[in-house]
């Protein structure tokens, strides 16, 4: 095992969080207060509780989980095709270092970076709103298992594009309409009965319910259900990048 | 002792089919600098490439040290350092930061004292702190070098090394060279400088349409380079050589218009004198006589017309 690689990698990337604090992480922040400000405060005011929890209160995972959804998938893609794009992987690829070590390296860097962000906007909705976390294992472990898989599926978006219109174009077209269908802003029980079905196909659904239920209690759907789909994802992420290194997928000729 | 680098019968086809690499067998000798020339497309880049892991063989076997480059990769990329020809750098990292990443990347523990000798060594001391992308050209290729160091390898890859590197610059980097090779580094450099192989080689390969087509000592090529040519015109056609001249290394060209002798300009004495006294003798009269030598870059072309 090269510690020290994966260790090099790790540093590298976290490094590169700090060089540009404010555009990953001071915005993430800004953006969801503005969320807090307009949904939570002068829209949800309006608003019964749901599930018996305030609206602004019950909006805190939602958001959470947006934001670490969209900036693992982001960060991650960034990390590994910026050396693509610039040619310095050849370093990586000519390196002593295993497919794993090198995803651990990468992705751990972008989960690391996910689950700070992630932790901040709780900080930040806890100056806005009161909330609870009921289990607040779970909420760690479910914290930690979407960092983990959306930063794995960036890293797969990293390798697969080939041009930064397409790094742009599956968070854009993709990640943020599912995330945004996937419950963060309401209950999918508040949908007409077609759509609550349509909204099933949604992993995200998974996730977020996941998530508000380690806060409050509450899901739309199971919480075993919510981690078995939350473990299928990281599964099928784990095994994409794994044909990608052993077949060296847009990495070796 | 063993060559340092065993290449037995390497070939790569691309998936566009083009066949970059047709059987090479390659031993790279222990502490030798040696300077791979070739045309462009000759496969310099790609043989280099498989070497350090960037590129898949489709078939053949490399092994660095004893150790095969797949069935024992980590140890045989352990000990080698590689200077791409692409000037490609992580524009926003500060140079101490990129060259200590690649030696983390290779393995070895944090050595700050290292990476400040590495970078005392390339003159980029002065610059640690600044990004590689506010870095001149020149500057860029002396960091790619500091992080190919970085982990201190035993085998160095330069890929065209000088490409776009001005004079002066060119000549401080073959002394670096010159000093890594002295600690006993084997140092493998591609180049379309003729006058770089001369001049930093001890030996010299050619690599040409896939295939090596001659890998000799520095010193041995230079004796061909000390061969030249006196060409004498001669007044009337000779049908063969006289065998009073027998004893000359005469040849006979243009129909029997020209005679060609062969001489070492290196040797004391050319022989030219004599030659010229026997024709004399022997009434054939020349109208012209010139001299020229065969430079390296012409053993190296013809070499390569040859071959393809």
């Amino acid at each position: 095992m090269n510690i020290h690689a994966i260790r090099a990698i790790y540093i590298f990337e976290l490094a590169r969080t700090w060089r540009t604090l404010f555009q990953s992480i001071a915005g993430p922040v800004i953006s969801t207060s503005l969320y807090f400000i307009v949904f939570g405060a002068a829209i949800g005011g309006r608003f019964a509780s749901v599930e018996g929890v305030s609206y602004g209160a019950f909006l805190v995972p939602g958001l959470v989980m947006m934001s670490v959804l969209t900036e693992s998938v982001s960060n991650a893609s960034f990390g590994i095709y910026m050396p693509r794009y610039s040619g310095t992987i050849y370093e990586v690829l000519s390196a002593p270092i295993s497919a794993f070590e090198t995803v651990v390296g990468y992705v751990g860097a972008a989960a690391t970076k996910s689950i700070i962000l992630g932790t901040l906007i709780l900080l930040t909705a806890r100056l806005f709103v009161e909330f609870s976390i009921v289990h607040p294992f779970w909420m760690i472990a479910f914290l930690v298992l979407t960092s983990v898989t959306f930063s794995l599926l960036g890293f797969i978006l990293g390798i697969w594009a080939n041009g930064w219109e397409k790094l742009q174009i599956v968070p854009m077209l993709i990640v943020t309409p599912l995330a945004f269908l996937g419950g963060s802003f309401y209950s999918i029980t508040m949908l007409p009965p077609f759509w609550q079905k349509v909204a099933l196909f949604n992993p995200v659904v998974y996730l977020v319910s996941g998530f508000r239920w380690s806060f409050y209690g509450t899901a739309d759907v199971p919480v075993a259900l919510s981690l078995a789909m939350t473990a299928l994802l990281l599964v099928i992420c784990l095994a994409v990048v794994w044909w990608i290194f052993r077949t060296g997928y847009r990495l070796k000729n | 002792m063993q060559p340092i680098i065993e290449i037995r019968g390497l070939e790569k086809t691309y998936a566009s089919g083009f066949q970059a690499l047709k059987g090479v067998d390659l031993d790279i000798r222990r502490g030798e600098i040696l300077a791979l020339l070739g045309p462009n497309g000759a496969g310099k880049t790609t043989l280099i490439s498989i070497v350090c892991g960037l590129v898949r063989a489709t078939s053949g076997s490399v092994t660095v040290d004893g150790h095969d480059i797949v069935r024992d990769w980590r140890a045989a990329r352990a000990l080698i350092g590689l200077v791409p020809q692409e000037l490609t750098t992580e524009a926003f990292e500060s140079v101490r930061a990129t060259v200590s990443f690649s030696r983390g990347l290779f393995g070895k523990p944090p050595d700050p004292a290292v990476i400040e000798r590495i970078l005392k060594d390339l003159s980029l001391w002065d610059k640690r702190d600044t990004k590689v992308m506010a870095l001149s050209g020149g500057m860029k290729r002396r960091v790619l070098i500091a992080k190919a160091l970085s982990h201190e390898p035993r085998i160095l890859f330069l890929d065209e090394p000088t490409a776009g590197v001005d004079v002066e610059l060119r000549r401080g980097m073959w002394e670096m060279i010159g000093r890594l090779r002295d600690s006993g580094v084997t140092i493998i450099l591609t180049t379309h400088y003729i006058e770089e192989a001369e001049e930093m080689a001890d030996s010299i390969g050619v690599i040409s349409g896939g295939r090596i087509i001659l890998v000799e000592g520095k010193a041995a090529l230079m004796e061909k380079l000390g061969k030249r040519l006196l060409t004498l015109s001669l007044q009337n056609p000779l049908d063969a050589i006289p065998a009073e001249l027998a004893g000359y290394p005469l040849t006979l060209s243009d129909d029997g218009r020209e005679l060609v002798y062969r001489f070492d300009a290196q040797h004391e004495h050319t022989g030219i004198a004599g030659l010229l006294r026997k024709l004399g003798d022997h009434g054939i009269d020349f109208t012209n006589l010139r001299t020229e030598e065969s430079s390296l870059e012409e053993i190296f072309v013809s070499l390569v017309k040859e071959r393809a």
